[in-house]
């Protein structure tokens, strides 16, 4: 795939980065990039809406893991959405029924994550392609199901009213505010994390397996270990992004395990960009704002994300950023 | 003899089909052995058996005195077997020092330290660049691996192998596709890394192989029709025949044997 191949541009082709962003493992493109992220975190809630924001860092979040899969190892996983969903309910259930801090409850959200993901990702590893979406795709309807039924989830209602809570048990996140600087805080720890595992030891050898797997073997790597390694580390993550965003709107829903979740998290990483390190935050804006403000055409905006998603797919194969990466001459 | 490699009754079948049938080859320490046949002998697939990149209908594999047939490929290539691909296999979008850097990084055991930065890798550098000296790729060392022409990236293909100090190299059709000097480089290159280790190696070109071989195996239809030292294999009527019409040029080298 053409498209593809430009989106992973030869590290040769690095620029060196900006100092100190060059040791985040960024490139000069990307440093610029970074730091125009970081003025648009800073910036962002006093020209928009908190509470848009804070969904939209939710979504970036889940798809810069979700892009740390299919982007860096190769790997298509159709049923994140059960990370992120479960993410959502721990978190919801830590903070309303156990009343845990917003930090600890966020946290019992990955951990769900984690161990959801080695289960999955153990029994789903040993397929390749499109066998391995679908077992990720069935795990993730078992999952639904469960919570349809078991009573901890609140079934059709699920579980409303969360509270938000007080950092640390001290400051109170009542205020959209100061729950928007712990949201972009948790979005920046994450998308810096999976910079950092995009370029550590580990993610050399992960680049490795997607290039070329039985070579990778060939080498002496066990391959498995290191995917599965990387899907808990994504899964981790989603759950980190879905408990997030149900301490944001102080609810946890069927919708955020829902088939059709996992769907969306690929159409934003597709949009945005695969295998790029800003393409799945771009992607999640796009997405989101498309969401929010086409609200009014109801059941329209399936269509016109359909639309989209095939546009993409024709126009720019390589999403946003690497549509955007291939003509500037840079990889983003 | 001390055999590092050996095989006994090695088969493998696909849907009823024999692409290897009672292989039982045995590979001498410190030999570079050549194996050859005609197209569609078995013998790639004969090294997906003995790297376990396949498992074998039947048979035992021994390497270095343990039986490694039920072993998974990723430790048989711990153990000191490592094995080039017929389609050359790099990894593309790395840059040629970054390959064989994948390779060096295996010495540090497992590589699950997310949260370090890759500099630690760098340590691994000034080995990388000697395994690229050894193979003439200095003047590439950072460009992408994917845009070397076929020579060099066989070329990159066997300074990451030698980056595990392997005991023993498979090697499957080092020179196929290449210009005669790259030939020449890939067999000088050969003749020099098989110092102290094993190699086993298919290959068409007969000139290589009677240059570089101590003893040869001729495959065809999956079973072994001939072993020996070149000079007799070529002789050999069986194996004429066998290459008569595939390949001329063995013919003709029997004819000056
Ligand atoms: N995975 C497979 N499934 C079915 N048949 C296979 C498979 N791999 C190889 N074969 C068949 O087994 C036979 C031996 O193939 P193999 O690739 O080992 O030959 P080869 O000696 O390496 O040939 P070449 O010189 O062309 O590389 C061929 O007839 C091939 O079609
Ligand atoms: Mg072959």
């Amino acid at each position: 795939m053409a498209g593809q191949a430009t989106a992973f541009t030869a590290t040769a082709q690095q620029s060196p980065g900006l100092p100190g962003l060059a040791a985040l493992g960024f490139n000069r493109a990307q440093s610029i990039a970074f730091l125009l992220l970081l003025g648009l975190l800073l910036v962002g809630p006093f020209v928009l809406y908190p509470v848009f924001l804070m969904k939209l860092l939710c979504f970036a979040l889940f798809a810069c893991a979700f892009n740390l899969l299919i982007g860096y190892v190769g790997l298509l996983s159709f049923g994140h959405a059960m990370f992120f969903g479960m993410g959502g309910y721990v978190t919801a259930h830590a903070a309303k029924v156990w009343g845990l801090t917003p930090e600890l409850a966020i946290l019992a959200g990955g951990a769900v994550g984690a161990v959801l993901g080695v289960v999955a990702g153990w029994i789903a590893i040993r397929r390749q392609g499109i066998y391995f979406a679908m077992i990720t795709l069935a795990l993730a309807q078992m999952i639904f199901f469960v919570c349809l039924q078991a009573p901890f989830t609140g079934g059709e209602d699920g579980i409303q009213s969360v509270p938000r809570g007080a950092l640390l048990g001290v400051f109170s996140l009542a205020q959209d505010m100061s729950l928007y600087w712990v949201v972009a805080a948790v979005f920046l720890a994450g998308f810096l994390l999976i910079n950092r595992i995009i370029h550590s030891p580990f993610g050399q050898v992960l680049t490795a397996i997607r290039e070329n797997e039985p070579r990778a073997i060939s080498l002496g790597y066990r391959v498995d270990d290191y995917k599965l390694m990387a899907f808990t580390l994504s899964a981790t993550l989603a759950g980190i992004a879905g408990g997030t965003k149900a301490l944001v709107f102080g609810i946890a829903t069927l919708t955020d395990v829902y088939w059709a979740m996992s769907g969306e998290v690929v159409l934003m990483t597709l949009v945005g960009g695969l295998g790029t390190v800003f393409g799945p935050v771009l992607g999640a804006a796009v997405i989101v704002s498309m969401q929010n403000y086409l609200a009014e055409f109801g059941a329209w905006v399936t269509v016109i994300q359909g639309c989209i998603f095939v546009a993409c797919v024709l126009a720019f194969r390589a999403g946003i950023a690497g549509q955007l990466g291939r003509w500037l001459r840079v990889r983003l | 003899m001390d055999a590092i490699l050996e095989t006994q009754g090695l088969s493998k079948q696909f849907l009823g089909f024999t692409a290897v049938g009672d292989v039982s080859l045995s590979v001498r320490r410190g030999s570079i052995h050549g194996l050859i046949g005609p197209n569609g002998a078995g013998k790639t697939t004969c090294f997906n058996l003995l790297t376990k990149f396949l498992p074998p209908t039947s048979g035992t594999i021994r390497f270095n005195g343990r039986d490694i047939t039920r072993m998974k490929p990723a430790e048989v290539a711990r153990l000191g077997l490592v094995r080039s691909f017929q389609i050359s296999a790099v990894f593309p979008h790395l840059t040629v020092l970054e390959n064989v850097r994948v390779a060096l990084q295996r010495q540090r055991g497992g590589s699950f330290d997310f949260w370090r930065s890759d500099s630690v890798l760098r340590r691994f550098d000034a080995r990388a660049r000697d395994l690229l000296e050894d193979v003439g790729l200095t003047a590439f060392a950072q460009r992408a691996a994917g845009e070397l022409p076929y020579g060099r990236k066989r070329a990159l293909e066997i300074a990451t192998t030698l980056a595990l100090e392997p005991t023993m190299m498979l090697l499957d059709e080092p020179t196929a596709g290449m210009t005669a000097e790259d030939v020449d480089r890939i067999v000088t290159l050969v003749k020099r890394v098989a110092e102290g280790r094993t190699v086993l190696m298919v290959e068409h070109n007969l000139k290589v192989v009677e240059g570089l071989c101590d003893t040869i195996t001729v495959l065809t239809r999956g079973r072994i029709l001939a072993e020996g030292p070149y000079a007799e294999v070529s002789r050999n009527p069986e194996v004429i025949a066998a290459y008569l019409g595939t390949d001329p040029s063995i013919t003709g080298a029997a004819a000056h044997g």
